[in-house]
């Protein structure tokens, strides 16, 4: 869903994070004419800009679209896709799909918690890395398959896996 | 934009198209398989070797193969190339060439390839799917051009009910009918929304539709709205699909901007706007009225039906909810006839239908087959058994609302009705090839933590029936289940299934009820070891 402004992600990175995001929500929010009905478009741009959901961003939206806040908080709780807490900088979602699990997904994916000391669901306590799973990325014909940082991996083994999430951390310390 | 229009710019493109192509699969699978790394490679050599502009390399979507990524074809002589790696380019240049080259061939006359009727699939892997120019070379967009001036929408709907098309989102529903009633429905606004929510957990079809040939089902949308009196549309994707949005956005821009959607279409009073709606992970969002709710910008919880959304949909509007591969037969029928169309498949399932064959099975990917082959043809011959030899034990039909069919049962017959008859269901198409090493019981178990973490939580026999029926598997996993518990799974099993409200509760059952009904040994044995240790 592009936005009608013409800020770029690197743009935005560029810049400390400031208000330019609300900018680009509230022209998201305009473009939906403010509607109720676009409050789960909105919190995908939302969600996008800022990472998560803070209850100042739901009272916010709540109100700029005119819903009680107990419909937004029910929306934003009701959808996986939601989160209501900072993720990590880094991300690792398993799949534990069907066509995963028969090819060992959840074997994997407790290897992955020893390893990176974080539990399923959860980001580490440096706020450094979140372990998630999916249900099905749709890459079934690749099981079991995973995604760090928004690439897809397919054939995902254990020691592979370890080495990419290792190096990912460690290069920006 | 007219048909001439049309014609002059499918002549333009198979005119500057270079004779000697690369062509890449380029949709998910064979992207986390380096596919894109390999495009790099190819041309930046070919620019060093100054070819670039006799030799095309193009992206086009999935070729099927999946599980052998990044699959590779070149024309003229339509070789294919499995595992190609971005060290492989010289190699694969060479081939076009005529040169020996040492890159794995895939073999086009295994049953694999054989077997399948591409109806659906039929451009996968042959066009761009980033370009409408592509799509229109291979005669894209002339069905609606017939429809809209040479038929009728009750003609049109005719056709359809003719060709005997049944939904592919898994319930079966003749999609003429469906479409009859919101045509008659009286309302201000109508809508059309094709179901791409794709929620079953091992399917992968509508992703890879929409990824490889999303004009297919932007123009069968189109041609719906034409018969049911739609002008706005919707496509509700999963979040989950990145490229697939990317590519219908994409896609929704250029048939726009050449007149094929918007207003005034082909010159006509037709009007059809589509806009994308992203799912927000919940797998109950792929139940029709949970997904209008979700629409509307609702928690999706479905509600009663009837009115079913022909009758009271999208804003209480009548509306036509259809499958992604149901809208993508419906340029085929247009094209080739209903008779053509009906003389596939068996006597009550008509056509082709995708399956996603993954799991313990050495050709995983995607196949377009008849309705009527046998499942032995399907995981046997097509899939060549497991990748070790191990025997398989079953197949997985419908995902969490479907079942386990034994491998006794291969002889069963694909279509609605039969699998239905074995305890299973048609469903989107995901089929997963179980072997002797996996436990239907974990199975039965995967599939209801699956159940128990989507329940809605609107009624009570999903929502706390999924629960007790997850912990009692679990129970019984770590050996700790009474003998009595089996008969109680039984009972409970039965009355989801008669008082759930949506599809979710009332078959949430059926994976436990078929390995119960089938490997009911499997259950025995663990209540068995308890009673050896007396504990
Ligand atoms: C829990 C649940 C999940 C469903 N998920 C999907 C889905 O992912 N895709 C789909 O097309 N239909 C899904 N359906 C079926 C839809 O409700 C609906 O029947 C279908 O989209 C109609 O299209 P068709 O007639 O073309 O099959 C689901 C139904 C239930 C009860
Ligand atoms: S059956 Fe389950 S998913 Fe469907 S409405 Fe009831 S609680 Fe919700
Ligand atoms: S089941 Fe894991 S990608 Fe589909
Ligand atoms: S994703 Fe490349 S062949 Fe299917």
């Amino acid at each position: 869903m592009t936005t009608s402004t013409t800020e770029t992600a690197a743009d935005r990175g560029a810049r400390p994070a400031g208000d330019n995001r609300r900018k680009i929500l509230e022209a998201t929010m305009k473009r939906f004419q403010y509607q109720g009905d676009a409050l789960i478009e909105v919190l995908h741009k939302a969600q996008e800009l800022y990472g998560f959901l803070s209850p100042e961003l739901l009272s916010d939206v709540a109100q700029r679209l005119r819903l009680p806040p107990s419909r937004v908080y029910g929306v934003a709780t009701f959808y996986h896709f939601f989160s209501l807490a900072p993720q990590g900088e880094h991300t690792c979602t398993v799949c534990l799909g069907t066509a995963c699990y028969v090819r060992g997904a959840a074997l994997l994916l407790r290897e992955l918690e020893e390893l990176s000391g974080v539990k399923a669901g959860h980001t580490s306590a440096d706020g450094r890395f979140s372990l998630l799973t999916a249900r099905c990325l749709g890459a079934c014909g690749l099981a079991p398959a995973a995604v760090l940082d928004g690439e897809v991996i397919g054939h995902a083994d254990r020691s592979d896996l370890a080495v990419r999430i290792q190096s990912l951390l460690g290069r920006e310390r | 934009m007219d048909l001439h229009e049309l014609e002059a710019i499918a002549e333009r493109e198979l005119a500057q198209r270079p004779r000697l192509r690369i062509l890449h699969c380029s949709a998910t699978g064979c992207q986390a398989s380096g596919a894109l790394e390999l495009k790099r490679r190819l041309e930046s050599l070919l620019a060093e070797m100054g070819r670039q502009t006799e030799i095309d390399v193009g992206a086009v979507g999935c070729l099927g193969l999946c599980g052998r990524g990044p699959i590779v074809r070149i024309e003229p002589s339509g070789e294919t190339f499995e595992h190609v790696k971005p060290d492989d380019a010289a190699e694969i240049i060479a081939a076009l060439d005529g040169h020996a080259c040492h890159v794995a061939r895939c073999d086009q006359n295994h049953p694999f390839f054989t077997r399948q009727l591409l109806i659906v699939r039929r451009h996968c892997g042959l066009i761009n799917p980033d370009r409408i120019e592509d799509y229109i070379a291979v005669g894209g967009y002339r069905s609606l051009y017939h429809v809209i001036h040479e038929m009728t929408p009750t003609e049109v709907i005719q056709a359809i009910t003719r060709s005997g098309l049944r939904g592919r989102g898994g319930a079966g529903y003749p999609t003429g009918l469906k479409w009859a009633t919101v045509a008659k429905s009286p309302g201000e606004r109508k809508f059309v929304i094709c179901n791409a929510d794709e929620g079953d957990p091992g399917a992968f079809m509508d992703r890879s539709i929409l990824e490889s040939d999303p004009h297919l089902v932007l123009e069968g949308m189109a041609i719906a709205a034409y018969a049911v009196g739609a002008e706005q549309g919707f496509i509700y994707v999963r979040g989950e699909y990145p490229l697939a949005i990317e590519r219908l956005q994409k896609a929704i821009a250029q048939a726009r901007r050449h007149g094929l959607l918007g207003t005034q279409i082909f010159e006509s009073g037709f009007n059809f706007r589509v806009d994308i709606r992203v799912g927000a992970g919940a797998f109950v969002c792929g139940e029709e009225t949970a997904l209008i709710a979700s629409i509307e910008g609702r928690r999706g919880q479905p509600r009663p039906r009837p009115p079913y959304p022909a009758e009271s949909g999208l804003w209480g509007m009548p509306t036509l909810i259809n499958n992604v591969e149901t809208f993508a037969n419906v340029t085929a029928i247009i094209e080739n006839g209903p008779e053509w169309y009906s003389r596939i498949g068996t006597e009550k399932s008509k056509g082709t239908k995708i399956f996603a064959l993954t799991g313990k099975i050495r050709n995983t990917g995607l196949i377009e087959v008849p309705m009527g082959i046998t499942l032995r043809e399907i995981v046997e011959e097509m899939g060549g058994g497991t990748p070790d030899g191990t025997p398989v034990k079953a197949v997985q039909t419908g995902g969490p609302s479907g079942g386990c069919i034994p491998a006794s049962l291969f002889d069963t017959p694909v279509d609605y009705e039969s699998l239905a008859a074995v305890g299973s269901i048609m469903g989107s198409g995901g089929m997963v090839v179980m072997d002797e090493h996996t436990n239907m019981v974990d199975v039965a178990r995967f599939y209801m933590e699956f159940c128990k973490d989507e329940s809605c939580g609107k009624c009570i026999p999903c929502r706390v029936g999924t629960v007790q029926l997850f912990n009692m598997l679990t129970k019984l996993r770590n050996r700790q289940a009474h003998p009595s518990d089996l008969s109680r799974i039984e009972e409970l099993c039965e009355l989801m299934r008669e008082t759930s409200l949506c599809g979710l509760g009332q078959s949430a059952p059926n994976p436990v009820l078929s390995t119960l009904h089938y490997f009911r040994h499997e259950y025995e044995e663990l209540i068995g070891a308890e009673g050896d240790h007396g504990s």
